[in-house]
C-alpha cells in the first residue's frame, strides 16, 4: 500500500498528508475501484432491464451474511458470495422454465430471501440490530486486503467485458437471433447475473444495502439519456460513476452524512444533467 | 424459376434439391406441434409460408435452424458441396448447414444506445463493442450494408430506424457469411407499402446472386404472386402446397381462414 501512500500525498488535502488518516486513503482507494466496478456492470444492467432483478440480490445478499453469521463463520462475506451465486443461478433456472413474467419471478425470490435473512437472524430471540451496519455501509472502515479482492474482481469483470460482451449484449437484444448465431444465451445471462451477485455482495458492507441498487442503475441510466452508441455508453457510464463517487466520498469526508448515500446522490445529480440534455428524437 | 444443379445432391431429389422436409414432426409438452411436414425447396426460390396463429410456422423454423427437438430428417444440398442430413435434429459429423436467420423484428426502444453498426460489429466480429470499433469492422459493416443499400445507416441508433431499415439491417446481418439457405420471419409486419416493395426487389435481387433459398412467412396474401414462386398452407401439417394461385383458391386456403368461396369454388 506505500505506493498508494505516496502518490495521494500530491493531493491538497490535509487528510493525504504523509502518516496520517490512513482510513481515509483506503476509502478513496476503494471508491477508486469500485466505481468503475459499477460504472460497467450498470450499462448491462440498464440495458437488459434487470434493475429489479440487482435490487433483489441485493437482499439476497444480506440473507446471505445472516446465513454465514448463523454458521459461525468469522468471516460470512463468503458464505454471502456462495448464497447470491446459488440465488442468481437458481432465478435463471427458474425464470427459463415458467410463464410467469420476469418481474413477477424476481418478486417471489427477493421476497423469500428477505424473508428467510430476517427469519435466520432473528432466530433464537436475537436482535437484528448487528446487521443495521449492512443497511448503510460505512466505506471508512474497509480494509486494503478487501480492497485487493474488489480490484481482482474489477480485473475479472473487466476480463469478461473483452471476451463475450457482444455476445451479452445480442442475447439482451434478441436471445433468438443471439441463438441462431451460436450464442449460448441462457449461461451469458447467468454468468452476467453471477458477477452482479458477486459485486454487490462484495461491495454491500461499505456502500450499504439499501443505496447499492442506485449505484447500479443510475449510471446506466444517466449515460442512456445523451449517448447514442456503445461506446459513448460506457463511457458516460464510467465516467459518471468515477466522478460521483470520489466527490460522494470527500462530501462524506468533510461534512458527514453517509458516502453510499452522498454518492447515490451526485449520481442522481449526474441523471438529472443528462435528462436536462437527452437526446430526441 | 431458374433451377441450379449441383454436385452431391440429396438421395431421392429431383437433381437439384437445396432443402429437404421428410416427417418432420414436433411434439412440445404431450401436444403436436407439428405433424409429418414433407417439402421441397430449391435454389434460388422463394417460398411463402402461411397460416393462422399457432399454425407452427415459428417452430418449423425453429426446426430448420437447429434450435428444437423434432422427428424427422432435413437435408440441406448447398451448391458446391456435399449434402448435409440431420436425422431426428442431430447432424451426422457435427456439420450444421449455415441458415442465415431474419428473426421477428426485435423492439429497440427510441432510446437504446446500440448503433447499427454497434449492433453488427457485435453480431459478426469478436472485437467488443463497448470499445470504440476500429476502421476495418466498420468497412466491412458498410460493405454488408450495402448490400441491402443501407450504408447510410451505420451510425444510426437502431431505436430510430423505420420497419423498413430495420429489417433491411437484420437481413444484412443474415447475409454476413453468405448463408446456404435465407430464413426470414414475418418481414413484412410493421413495414410500410414502400418498404415492402424495396424489401421484396431486394430479397428477388438476393437470390438470383446468390443461389439462395429463400422461405419466409407472411400474412400479405395479397403480395404472394408477386414475389413467391410457392405458397406453402401450414396448420400444424401442411394442407397444400404449390404455386401461389394453386394454394390461394384452395378450398383448404378458404377453410383454413374462414372465408366464403366465390362462384365456382367448391365450399
Amino acid at each position: 500500500m506505500e505506493w498508494w501512500y505516496t502518490l495521494v500525498s500530491l493531493l491538497p488535502f490535509d487528510w493525504a498528508q504523509p502518516g496520517t488518516m490512513l482510513f481515509m486513503k483506503h476509502a478513496l482507494l476503494a471508491v477508486l475501484v469500485i466505481s468503475p466496478l459499477f460504472g460497467i456492470l450498470s450499462t448491462m444492467v440498464v440495458h437488459s432491464r434487470m434493475s429489479f432483478f440487482s435490487d433483489a440480490l441485493g437482499h439476497s445478499a444480506f440473507t446471505g451474511m445472516a446465513i454465514g453469521a448463523l454458521c459461525g463463520f468469522h468471516e460470512p462475506t463468503w458464505a454471502a458470495i456462495v448464497f447470491a451465486l446459488v440465488f442468481a443461478l437458481l432465478f435463471n433456472l427458474v425464470r427459463r422454465r415458467t410463464a410467469l413474467a420476469n418481474d413477477t419471478v424476481i418478486g417471489v425470490f427477493s421476497s423469500t430471501a428477505v424473508a428467510l435473512g430476517i427469519f435466520l437472524s432473528t432466530l433464537g430471540g436475537r436482535s437484528f440490530t448487528k446487521f443495521n451496519n449492512l443497511l448503510i455501509g460505512d466505506i471508512l472502515s474497509v480494509e486494503p486486503a478487501k480492497i485487493g479482492v474488489l480490484a481482482l474482481i474489477l480485473a475479472v469483470v473487466v476480463g469478461l467485458w473483452c471476451l463475450s460482451f457482444n455476445r451479452l449484449m445480442l442475447s439482451a437484444v434478441h436471445p433468438a437471433l443471439a441463438d441462431s448465431r451460436g450464442i449460448r444465451v441462457f449461461w451469458q445471462e447467468t454468468v452476467f447475473s453471477m458477477a452482479i451477485a458477486v459485486v454487490v455482495t462484495l461491495s454491500m458492507t461499505w456502500v450499504g444495502l439499501l443505496v447499492i441498487n442506485s449505484l447500479l442503475v443510475l449510471p446506466g441510466a444517466a449515460a442512456r439519456n445523451v449517448a447514442r452508441n456503445m461506446w459513448q455508453y460506457h463511457l458516460l457510464s464510467l465516467l459518471g460513476a468515477v466522478a460521483a463517487g470520489v466527490a460522494g466520498l470527500m462530501t462524506s469526508y468533510y461534512i458527514g452524512a453517509s458516502a453510499g448515500a452522498a454518492i447515490t446522490l451526485y449520481l442522481a445529480f449526474w441523471f438529472l444533467v443528462t435528462f436536462l440534455f437527452r437526446k430526441r428524437g | 424459376m431458374r433451377i441450379v444443379k449441383h454436385g452431391k445432391l440429396a438421395a431421392g431429389c429431383a437433381d437439384a434439391c437445396c432443402l429437404k422436409l421428410e416427417g418432420i414432426s414436433v411434439n412440445l409438452q404431450g401436444d403436436s406441434i407439428l405433424e409429418d411436414v414433407s417439402f421441397h425447396l430449391h435454389c434460388g426460390e422463394i417460398a411463402a409460408l402461411i397460416g393462422p396463429n399457432g399454425a407452427g410456422k415459428s417452430t418449423l423454423f425453429r426446426s430448420i435452424l437447429g434450435q428444437m427437438t423434432y422427428k424427422g430428417t432435413i437435408t440441406f444440398s448447398p451448391a458446391g458441396g456435399p449434402a448435409i442430413r440431420l436425422a431426428d435434429g442431430t447432424a451426422a459429423g457435427g456439420r450444421r448447414p449455415l441458415v442465415g436467420y431474419v428473426p421477428q423484428a426485435p423492439h429497440f426502444d427510441r432510446g437504446d444506445p446500440v448503433s447499427v453498426l454497434d449492433f453488427f460489429t457485435a453480431a459478426t466480429a469478436k472485437w467488443p463493442v463497448w470499445l470504440p470499433v476500429p476502421g476495418k469492422h466498420r468497412k466491412r459493416a458498410a460493405a454488408c450494408l450495402a448490400r441491402v443499400h443501407g450504408e447510410d445507416l451505420l451510425d444510426r441508433p437502431m431505436g430510430v430506424l423505420s420497419g423498413g431499415q430495420l429489417q433491411r439491417v437484420l437481413l444484412a446481418l443474415a447475409l454476413e457469411p453468405v448463408p446456404h439457405i435465407l430464413i426470414l420471419d414475418e418481414p413484412l409486419s410493421g413495414v410500410d407499402i414502400e418498404g415492402e416493395h424495396q424489401l421484396l426487389d431486394m430479397l428477388d435481387e438476393l437470390r438470383t446472386q446468390y443461389d439462395l433459398s429463400i422461405f419466409l412467412s407472411t400474412h400479405d396474401f395479397a403480395t404472394l404472386s408477386q414475389f413467391a414462386d410457392k405458397v406453402i398452407l401450414l396448420n400444424r401439417k401442411v394442407l397444400k402446397s404449390g404455386t401461389p394461385e394453386e394454394v390461394l383458391s384452395s378450398p383448404e386456403f378458404y377453410e383454413t381462414f374462414h372465408l366464403r368461396m366465390g362462384k365456382g369454388g367448391e365450399g
